[in-house]
Order: structure tokens, then C-alpha cells, then sequence
């Protein structure tokens, strides 16, 4: 067939490509992580799992002060939190990385790339276009943000609630001497910031879930089951040999950051673990969506 | 090749051992409105798919804006910079208002300026006939907006070609036609259009060209009078002579005649009526009536894709 008998339109081409130049690359894309942080703050669920997450140390501060802790259950933080405020964020922070901070993981990564594939956004963002390995960059810096933001609506809360209460006296170490109210602060968010570290390191796997299937609850359950799992390995001495590698293994280690000095190495290797999780998931995750075929 | 928005050699796409395209050569001229053509599961999204690069070929090749897009290089993926699409209905976030959500995809466009991002918003919806419901819930949008908000949001940027993917699947009549006078009026700017249908006289009106698929093939393809010209319009000869008519008929160069009852059917071609009537006279067949007819592109449509709710494949 022949296209001559048509005249080509004025649009054709040439004329309209001028204009377009790509945004500086990283404003492109700092531009849209901006949109995906606004997708993932606007959702009620997320509003509510913060609301959740908050609640915990408002209870256990409330629950301390209405009753005597037993002394000597060693470095849970809650026996010492009579003595300063601040205890109350970690005591939250050991009782949530169980399974409340997880599980606001896996309902993120979920989101992440299951939830766009399941409601079908997910084609629409491709064909924009965006580019595979861009999309999944931005959408990882989100959970790591994710991360930070689950931290902080345990820990900014605690903090108030617990200094509202008990005050800031003397903060006493594990070691058993004393440091200051700033010193005391700092370590917070030293703890804060090596929680969420450990999170966005889950938050890895559960990316990586979530472009396999376009099922977004199936990918945070899955998620899930992986936490409790590594939980119930890391319970069992038998397999000691696996602790070391198991994500879990490490989620409290920031206790060392009460001792006096810190203790760094236990953290030390959680970071590299952390560290080690983040990347070969993120690269699983993209070995996975770059060549996928998109039929959702 | 220069003057093809669209062209596709060769173009397979198999799941499994099923193919779902099954090597088609498509040529969408710059500038033309065309008709892609077939039933239900004939194989056009999945041609759509791999147009846009969700789903790459088995096997052949495919250049957009003469552009190679098949193949993963960035630079294939930038020329969707300039095409605007709907895929297979629409799909947005339900608890976000339509203007937000096409926020969202302008914010994912890295050659979206900013600064103008409400503004071509606005105007995207107004275009559509939304602005009225911007900030309402896409939850809360019937299907025929929910349509209309996906070809919005193929509109805010301008572009060169639009590929969109049964764009009228939702609507009422008022709404059909509200998007075919858009896509005509689009197609009026130079903007070339690829629009998709299982529904044939919805497109019909605003189609230059265009292309049947039947179970993954492209069965015919071309400028719309062309194809409809191809079509196999049929003559109908009603005698009590049926025997000479066909005889003569035949003799003239009308094919596939048949006879039933006291008429006589045949295919004429590029024979004149008027040159058939005559040669029957002549030959002393009592005419009783004589009829052209089907030379519609929906018989055509019917003949080549086949007839009823049979899904091919």
C-alpha cells in the first residue's frame, strides 16, 4: 500500500520534538519520587498503620507509669524507663521490630509493584514513559523513606509521650554509667536510623515479591511469612550458624548504642548485612521487572 | 519508510505455543487515521503491547515515529515521549480525584515541564469534557469518565502519534461520538491515530485507513476505499433462467456464482451492473431484478474476521 495519496500533517515529526528537552535527569526523577511519596502519605491505610505505630509507646508509657515494672528482665529498656522519657522510644522500637514495623513493610512493598500492576497503573506509568530501572530506583527510595517515616512515628511520639511522663533524668547506660540529655538524644537517633536501615533492607525483599506477582496482598503476606520466619530460625540454637545471615538476627542490636562506649561492631555488621540484602534483592528485583512482560 | 508512524515487520508474539500475533507487517501512514480492526482476542492489544514496549516480541521487528522500538535501548523507549496511549481500558488510582491522577502521570514524564503541569492538566480535561469533575474520585467516575480520563491523560503532552486501544469501549452514543469528533479533530492537526476496535462502525466514520486482524494475522490492510473496493460486494440476478444466467455470468467474469431457488449470486469484481444487465438481455435472460449489494466494510469486516462469539484461538 502507498502512504502518498495522504499528505503528511503538520505535526508530523519534526516539528514537535524540538521543544521537548528532558528535565535535568534527576529533577525528572526527583519529581516523581515527590509524587510517589504523596501516593503512599495520602493512602488512609498507611495514615492509619502510623496512627498504629505511634499508639505502642503512648501504651507502654501508660502502662508503666499505672504499674511497677519488675527489675532485672535485662536490656528490654522498659524497666528503665521510670528513670528517663527517652527510654520509652526504645523500648517501642525492640516491641515493634517484631512484627508491627515489618509488617508496615510489607503492606508498602506490596503497594509497590504489585499494587500498580493490580489496578493497572502500572502499564500507564511505562508507556509515559519511565524508564523500568528508574521506576524501580524511585520506587525503593520510597520504602527506604517508607522506612523513616515508620521509625519516626514511633520514636517522635514515644519521645513526647515518654519525656511528658517521666522526664528527662539521668539516662543510665547499660553499662551502668550516666550520660546527658544531648548525648542521650543523639543515640536516639543513631538507634532511629539504624532501625530503619534494617527495614529498608526488608523492604529490598519485599520489592523484589512484588514484581513477581500483581497480587499486592499475596506480596506483603509473602513478606510477612519471610519476617516471622527468619524470627522463629533466629529462636532456634541449632542453626546458630544461620543467625548471622538472617536480617532478624541484627534488628536489635541498636541496644549497643546504651552502652557505654558504644559498642559499634554488632552494628557494625548488621549495616553490612543490611547493606548486602539491599543490593542483591534491589538487583534480583530488577533482573526481574527490566524484561517483563507487562500484561496487566 | 520515512512516511510510516507505525510499521511492524514480521511482528510474533507467542505465549507459549499459542501465537497471539502471529507475524504481522503493519503500515500506519504519518497522518492517517487507522482502523485496527478484529475481534475480540484477535491479537490487537497484544500488538499494542509490544508497540509500547510492555511486552517484547518472540520474534520480527517494529519502528514507531521511525524509531526502532523493539529491542530494549533507552533511545526506543524515548520515542513514547511523542506517542500517546490507551491500553486496554482505563486504569487509575481509585482514591485519587482525576486531576491527581493525571498529576501523577505528568510527574513521571521527565519531559514534562513543572511549571506547566496544571495547566496542560486542565486543558487535557477540559478536552475531554472533565474539568467539571476534576476533583471528584476516580472511584467514583462512571465508565464512560473513567474513559475519557485515560484519553485525557494521552493528551497532556502534545504528541505525534496517539495509539489508542478500544477508546470508545464504555461509552454512550454521545460519548462515541464525542470521540470520534475528537480523534477527527485531533487527526485535523497532523496527529497521526491508531485506534483499535472490535466494533467497526464506530471507527468506519473517521478512518482513512485501515487493518483487519483475525486470530493474530493481518488479514487485509490499506486506505479505507481501497479496502472497501476489495470487498467482495455481490451481484444478485433474479430470473426464472437461472441456468443461461449463470452461464453468462460466468462467461463475463463474475466469480464464485451460485444459484439457489430463482436467483443467481455472484461476485462481479471490477465488472460495471450496468454491463452485466446488459449481457444478460442480450443473452435472453428474463430479468426480473438485478442487485449489487454488501459492498460495506461490515461485510467485509464479517467475512474476513469471521461471524458470531466465537473467540479466535
Amino acid at each position: 500500500m502507498s502512504a502518498a495519496d495522504l499528505p503528511a500533517g503538520p505535526g508530523s515529526t519534526a516539528g514537535r520534538t524540538a521543544p521537548l528537552r528532558p528535565a535535568a535527569g534527576g529533577r525528572g526523577a526527583l519529581r516523581l519520587l515527590g509524587s510517589e511519596l504523596r501516593l503512599i502519605g495520602g493512602r488512609r491505610r498507611n495514615q492509619a498503620g502510623l496512627l498504629v505505630l505511634a499508639a505502642v509507646p503512648v501504651v507502654i508509657a501508660i502502662a508503666v507509669k499505672i504499674s511497677t515494672p519488675r527489675a532485672g528482665r535485662g536490656p528490654d529498656f522498659i524497666s528503665s524507663i521510670t528513670s528517663n522519657g527517652l527510654f520509652v522510644p526504645l523500648a517501642a522500637l525492640t516491641v515493634e521490630m517484631g512484627m508491627f514495623l515489618p509488617l508496615a513493610m510489607s503492606m508498602l512493598s506490596g503497594d509497590a509493584v504489585a499494587g500498580e500492576a493490580n489496578i493497572g497503573t502500572l502499564r500507564y506509568l511505562l508507556t509515559v514513559p519511565v524508564g523500568r530501572t528508574r521506576l524501580l530506583l524511585v520506587k525503593y527510595l520510597s520504602l527506604v523513606i517508607g522506612a523513616v517515616w515508620g521509625v519516626l512515628a514511633v520514636v517522635i511520639p514515644g519521645a513526647l509521650v515518654g519525656v511528658a511522663i517521666f522526664g528527662t533524668g539521668a539516662m543510665t547506660t547499660l553499662s551502668g554509667t550516666q550520660i546527658g540529655l544531648g548525648a542521650a538524644l543523639w543515640r536516639l537517633t543513631l538507634a532511629s536510623l539504624y532501625v530503619a536501615a534494617g527495614l529498608a533492607a526488608l523492604a529490598a525483599i519485599g520489592l523484589f515479591i512484588s514484581s513477581l506477582t500483581e497480587q499486592p496482598i499475596a506480596a506483603a503476606i509473602s513478606l510477612m511469612i519471610i519476617t516471622a520466619a527468619m524470627w522463629i530460625l533466629d529462636g532456634i540454637d541449632q542453626v546458630a550458624w544461620l543467625h548471622p545471615w538472617l536480617l532478624v538476627d541484627h534488628y536489635l542490636a541498636f541496644g549497643d548504642l546504651l552502652r557505654d562506649p558504644i559498642a559499634g561492631s554488632g552494628m557494625g555488621q548488621g549495616l553490612l548485612l543490611y547493606l548486602a540484602y539491599a543490593v542483591v534483592f534491589w538487583l534480583a528485583a530488577w533482573a526481574r521487572f527490566a524484561g517483563k512482560d507487562i500484561t496487566s | 519508510m520515512a512516511d510510516l508512524a507505525v510499521s511492524t515487520s514480521g511482528l510474533t508474539k507467542r505465549f507459549g505455543s499459542y501465537a497471539a500475533v502471529d507475524g504481522i507487517d503493519l503500515a500506519v501512514p504519518s497522518g492517517s487515521v487507522y482502523g485496527f480492526l478484529g475481534p475480540n482476542g484477535s491479537g490487537k492489544t497484544t500488538t499494542i503491547r509490544m508497540l509500547l514496549g510492555l511486552i517484547s516480541p518472540t520474534s520480527g521487528r517494529a519502528e514507531m515515529l521511525g524509531r526502532q522500538v523493539t529491542g530494549s535501548s533507552g533511545s526506543a523507549r524515548s520515542v513514547l515521549h511523542r506517542v500517546g496511549s490507551l491500553v486496554e481500558g482505563p486504569a487509575f488510582h481509585p482514591y485519587l480525584s482525576g486531576r491527581a491522577n493525571l498529576a501523577r502521570l505528568d510527574a513521571a514524564d521527565a519531559l514534562a515541564d513543572p511549571r506547566t503541569s496544571r495547566t496542560r492538566i486542565d486543558a487535557a480535561l477540559d478536552r475531554v469534557g472533565l474539568l467539571p469533575a476534576a476533583t471528584k474520585r476516580y472511584r467514583a467516575y462512571s465508565l464512560g469518565m473513567r474513559q475519557r480520563l485515560a484519553i485525557a491523560a494521552a493528551l497532556l503532552m502534545p504528541r505525534d502519534l496517539l495509539v489508542l486501544d478500544e477508546p470508545t469501549n464504555g461509552l454512550d452514543p454521545q460519548g462515541t461520538r464525542e470521540v470520534r469528533g475528537l480523534i477527527a479533530a485531533l487527526a485535523a492537526d497532523g496527529t497521526t491515530v491508531l485506534v483499535s476496535s472490535h466494533l467497526l462502525a464506530e471507527v468506519e466514520q473517521v478512518c482513512s485507513h485501515v487493518g483487519m486482524m483475525r486470530a493474530g494475522r493481518l488479514v487485509t490492510q490499506g486506505p479505507l476505499d481501497e479496502v472497501r473496493r476489495s470487498g467482495s460486494a455481490t451481484c444478485r440476478v433474479e430470473t426464472d433462467d437461472t441456468d443461461e444466467a449463470a452461464r453468462v455470468l460466468r462467461e463475463l467474469g463474475v466469480t464464485e456464482v451460485s444459484v439457489a431457488g430463482s436467483r443467481v449470486a455472484g461476485i462481479p469484481g471490477d465488472l460495471a451492473p450496468e454491463k452485466l444487465v446488459a449481457a444478460l438481455v442480450h443473452a435472453g435472460v428474463g430479468v426480473r431484478s438485478f442487485t449489487v449489494s454488501g459492498s460495506s466494510l461490515e461485510d467485509l469486516f464479517v467475512s474476513l474476521t469471521g461471524e458470531g462469539f466465537d473467540v479466535s484461538g
